[in-house]
C-alpha cells in the first residue's frame, strides 16, 4: 500500500518537475536535447526501449466509425513492427506504444488531446482524422517539436501554416476539389452545379476548391447552401435547390449526412447528379443510403484500395486481424507509421528534434503508394480516384494524377 | 410556388413531429413543473429499438410487407419506452419530489447523458440505417413532391394528439391527470393516487416519444445514439413557443416551429437553420415567458 502510494506521489513530482522543464525550454524551441532525452528516457522501463506514438481520432459520435478504422490502421502498423522484435533504430531494437485518444471530431478537445500527447512525451503523433481538428492541434505540436502525419487531414491551411512538424500523406482538397470541379464540368457536362457544405474546415475547403476549379472550367454556380456535421433533415436545403435547377450538387462533408441528402434528393424528385469528396466514399454511404446511394460520385486522394500497390495484401490482414472491412483512412495510418519509423531509423534516434529533419527525406513504398514530401509536408503528386455507386458497389471511374511510382 | 408548398410540407412533417415529441415535455411540466431532459433519449431509444426489431424480423426471414413489420417494430418499442419513462421517473425523479427544482432539472440531464451513453454501449456508436422496407414512391401535389410516408406522419400525429386531448378532455385518468396537476396535495386528499398518475404521465409521454421517434428515424432514414439531444431541444423549445404546460400549445409550437425553421432555411440563410429555432426559444422568453397559449406558468414559475 504505501510503496504504492510513495511511488503515485514520486511518479507526479516527476511530472511537475518535466513540465516544469518543458516551459523553461519553451523559448529556444527544438533541438533542446534534455527534454529530448526525458522524452526518451521516460518511457523505458527496465526491458529493452518503449516508445510511445500517439494517434487522435473522433472514437465516439457520429464519424466514430472513420476514428476506430484510423486506430486500426495505426494499430496493425505498430502490431507488426512488434511482432518482428522491434524496429531497428541506433543499434538497439526499439518497440512502439499506442496511445489512442478521442478528440470526438471536435476542435476544442482536439488540442486538449494534444496537449496530454505532449505531457506524456510521445514521440510522435498520427493524426488527427478531421481538419477541423488537425489544424488547431498541430500548432500544440509545433509548439512542443513533437512530428505529426496526419493520415487525413485534407484542408489547404494544414501545412499552409509553415510549421515544420505537420505532414501527410493524403492530397490535400486544393487538388482534389480542382479534380472534382473539372471532371463535373468537362466529364459530366455540367453547366449549373449547386453546392452544399458542413462548415467544417475541411467541408468548406473542399467545397471552396470545387467552386473555383467548376467556375474556372465554365460552369455557373446556381446555390451556394450550408448546413452542419450534425444535421439529417436536408429538405428545406434541397427544396430551395430544386427551384434553382442544377445539373449537379456538390456537397463538401461526410458520409453521415451526404446519405441522408442523397436520399431526401431522391424523394423531392431532384435527378441531378450527387457528388461528393472523400469523405462521403465510404462503404457506410452505401449502407445509410441504401438503393438511393445508386449513382453518386465521389472522389478519394490516393488509388483504389485494391488498386494500392500493397492494397490486396493490406485489405486481408487487416480483415483477419480486426474482423471488419478498411472503412477509409487505414491504409493512411499504416503508411504515415511506417515513414515515422523509417525517419527514426535514418536518424537513429527516437527523439523528436532528431528525426524529424528526416520525415521530409524519406522516400518510401507504402501500401497507398510511393511516399515522399515537398517543403510544405504535402505529399508529392498525390493520386485522386473517382468513384460511383454502381449495383450497391463503389466503382472506379477514374484516377487522376499520382502515377506515384 | 412549387417551392414554397413543398418548404410548407416540409416544415408541416418536421413541425408534427417536434409536437408529438413537445408533448412529453408539456404533459410532465403541467404536472410535476420538470422538465425532462431525459425525453429526447426516450425518442431515440423508441427509434433504435424499432430498428432492431426490424432487422431481426427480416433477418429471421419473416417476409411481412414494410408497414407491418414497422408495426411491429412498434409494438416492441412503446412498451420499451414507456417501461423507460417509468423506471426514470421512479427511480430517478420521485425521489426527489420534494428536493428544490433545480435538483431534479440536473437529474434530468444526467439521466439523459446516462441514456445516451447506454444506448451507444448496445447500438455502438455509428448511425443505423432505417431499414428499407417502406415504398419510397413520390407523388406530385400540385409541383410538390411528397411520399406515403410524410402523409402518414402527418396523420398519425394528428391522430395521436386528438387521441390524447380525448384521454386528457374525457376520460377520468385525465381528469385525475388535471387534477393532480392544479394542486397534487389536494388531489390527494381527494382520492388520486398520485404516485399512479404521474407514472401514468411518464409512460404516455413516453410512448408518443417513441412514435415520434420512429417517424423521425422512417423520415430520414437513419437513427444514431446522438438523435436525442438535438431534436429533444427542438421539441422543448416548441413547448415552450406553444407554452409550457398547455397540451394544446405543445402542438401549435411544435407546428409553428417546424414551418419557421423550413422558412427561414429555405428563404433566408440554409446555415442558420438552428439558429432560427434557438432565437425563437429567446425571443418567446423574453417577450412572452408564458408562449403562445399559456397562462398558467407565469404565475406558477
Amino acid at each position: 500500500m504505501t510503496i504504492a502510494r510513495y511511488s503515485l506521489i514520486a511518479a507526479s513530482l516527476l511530472t511537475l518537475a518535466a513540465c516544469g522543464k518543458q516551459q523553461e525550454q519553451a523559448a529556444p524551441e527544438a533541438s533542446a536535447p534534455p527534454a529530448a532525452s526525458a522524452a526518451a528516457a521516460a518511457p523505458a522501463g527496465g526491458e529493452g526501449t518503449t516508445v510511445k506514438i500517439g494517434h487522435a481520432a473522433p472514437l465516439t459520435g457520429n464519424i466514430a466509425h472513420l476514428g476506430k478504422d484510423n486506430e486500426y490502421g495505426v494499430k496493425m502498423a505498430i502490431d507488426e513492427i512488434n511482432e518482428a522484435g522491434g524496429a531497428d533504430i541506433g543499434g538497439k531494437k526499439v518497440k512502439f506504444e499506442l496511445v489512442s485518444e478521442d478528440d470526438q471530431a471536435d476542435p476544442k478537445t482536439a488540442t486538449t488531446v494534444a496537449q496530454r500527447f505532449v505531457d506524456q512525451k510521445v514521440a510522435g503523433v498520427i493524426g488527427h482524422l478531421n481538419s477541423g481538428t488537425t489544424i488547431p492541434a498541430s500548432k500544440i505540436y509545433s509548439d512542443a517539436g513533437i512530428p505529426q502525419i496526419s493520415p487525413s487531414a485534407t484542408a489547404v491551411a494544414y501545412t499552409a501554416q509553415g510549421f515544420k512538424t505537420a505532414f501527410r500523406v493524403m492530397a490535400n482538397d486544393a487538388q482534389q476539389g480542382k479534380v472534382l470541379g473539372e471532371y463535373a464540368v468537362n466529364k459530366l457536362k455540367a453547366k449549373k452545379v449547386a453546392i452544399v457544405d458542413d462548415r467544417t474546415a475541411y467541408g468548406q475547403g473542399l467545397a471552396d476548391e470545387f467552386e473555383k476549379a467548376a467556375k474556372a472550367a465554365g460552369a455557373n454556380v446556381v446555390k451556394r447552401e450550408f448546413t452542419t456535421n450534425q444535421e439529417t433533415d436536408f429538405n428545406a436545403i434541397l427544396t430551395s435547390i430544386k427551384g434553382a435547377k442544377p445539373d449537379l450538387i456538390f456537397y463538401g462533408g461526410m458520409d453521415a449526412q451526404a446519405a441522408p441528402l442523397k436520399k431526401q434528393a431522391k424523394k423531392l424528385g431532384i435527378s441531378a447528379q450527387v457528388m461528393g469528396g472523400d469523405g462521403t466514399q465510404t462503404p457506410e454511404l452505401i449502407k445509410l443510403a441504401g438503393a438511393d446511394a445508386e449513382g453518386m460520385i465521389s472522389s478519394s486522394p490516393g488509388q483504389e484500395k485494391v488498386a494500392m500497390p500493397g492494397g490486396k495484401a493490406f485489405l486481408d490482414k487487416f480483415k483477419a486481424k480486426f474482423g471488419t472491412e478498411v472503412q477509409l483512412y487505414s491504409p493512411y495510418c499504416y503508411d504515415a507509421v511506417k515513414v515515422m519509423v523509417e525517419a527514426m531509423k535514418k536518424a537513429g534516434s527516437t527523439e523528436p528534434a532528431k528525426y524529424l529533419p528526416e520525415i521530409s527525406k524519406v522516400e518510401l513504398d507504402g501500401v497507398t503508394g510511393h511516399i515522399a514530401f515537398d517543403e510544405k509536408g504535402d505529399i508529392k503528386n498525390g493520386a485522386i480516384t473517382l468513384y460511383q455507386v454502381k449495383g450497391g458497389k463503389w466503382e472506379v471511374l477514374d484516377t487522376i494524377g499520382g502515377g506515384a511510382k | 410556388m412549387d417551392i414554397f408548398l413543398q418548404q410548407i410540407i416540409n416544415g408541416l412533417v418536421v413541425g408534427s413531429i417536434y409536437a408529438l415529441i413537445a408533448l412529453g415535455y408539456t404533459m410532465v411540466y403541467g404536472i410535476m413543473q420538470l422538465i425532462n431532459f431525459a425525453h429526447g433519449e426516450i425518442v431515440m431509444i423508441g427509434a433504435m429499438v424499432t430498428i432492431t426489431c426490424i432487422n431481426l424480423l427480416i433477418g429471421a426471414g419473416i417476409n411481412l410487407p414494410g408497414p407491418l413489420l414497422l408495426l411491429a417494430g412498434l409494438l416492441m418499442a412503446i412498451p420499451v419506452s414507456m417501461l423507460l419513462g417509468f423506471a426514470i421517473e421512479r427511480i430517478a425523479y420521485r425521489p426527489l419530489r420534494r428536493a428544490p427544482r433545480l435538483a431534479p432539472l440536473i437529474t434530468a440531464i444526467g439521466v439523459s447523458i446516462v441514456l445516451q451513453q447506454a444506448a451507444m454501449l448496445i447500438w455502438g456508436r455509428n448511425y443505423r440505417p432505417f431499414p428499407a422496407i417502406l415504398p419510397t414512391e413520390v407523388h406530385d401535389f400540385f409541383g410538390a413532391a411528397i411520399t406515403d410516408l410524410q402523409v402518414a406522419i402527418v396523420v398519425l400525429a394528428l391522430l395521436l394528439m386528438g387521441g390524447l386531448f380525448f384521454l386528457i378532455e374525457r376520460t377520468k385518468l385525465g381528469r385525475a391527470m388535471r387534477a393532480t396537476s392544479q394542486n397534487p396535495e389536494v388531489a390527494g386528499l381527494m382520492g388520486v393516487n398520485i404516485n399512479t398518475i404521474i407514472s401514468m404521465t411518464f409512460m404516455i409521454g413516453s410512448a408518443l416519444g417513441a412514435m415520434a421517434g420512429v417517424m423521425v428515424a422512417a423520415n430520414y432514414d437513419q437513427a444514431h445514439a446522438y438523435m436525442g439531444s438535438l431534436i429533444g431541444l427542438k421539441a422543448f423549445t416548441a413547448a415552450v413557443l406553444g407554452g409550457i404546460g398547455n397540451l394544446a400549445g405543445a402542438v401549435v409550437g411544435g407546428i409553428l416551429l417546424g414551418l419557421i425553421e423550413s422558412m427561414c432555411a429555405g428563404y433566408l440563410s440554409s446555415s442558420y437553420k438552428d439558429v432560427f429555432a434557438f432565437v425563437v426559444l429567446i425571443g418567446v422568453l423574453v417577450f412572452r415567458p408564458s408562449g403562445l397559449l399559456g397562462e398558467r406558468v407565469a404565475d406558477r414559475a
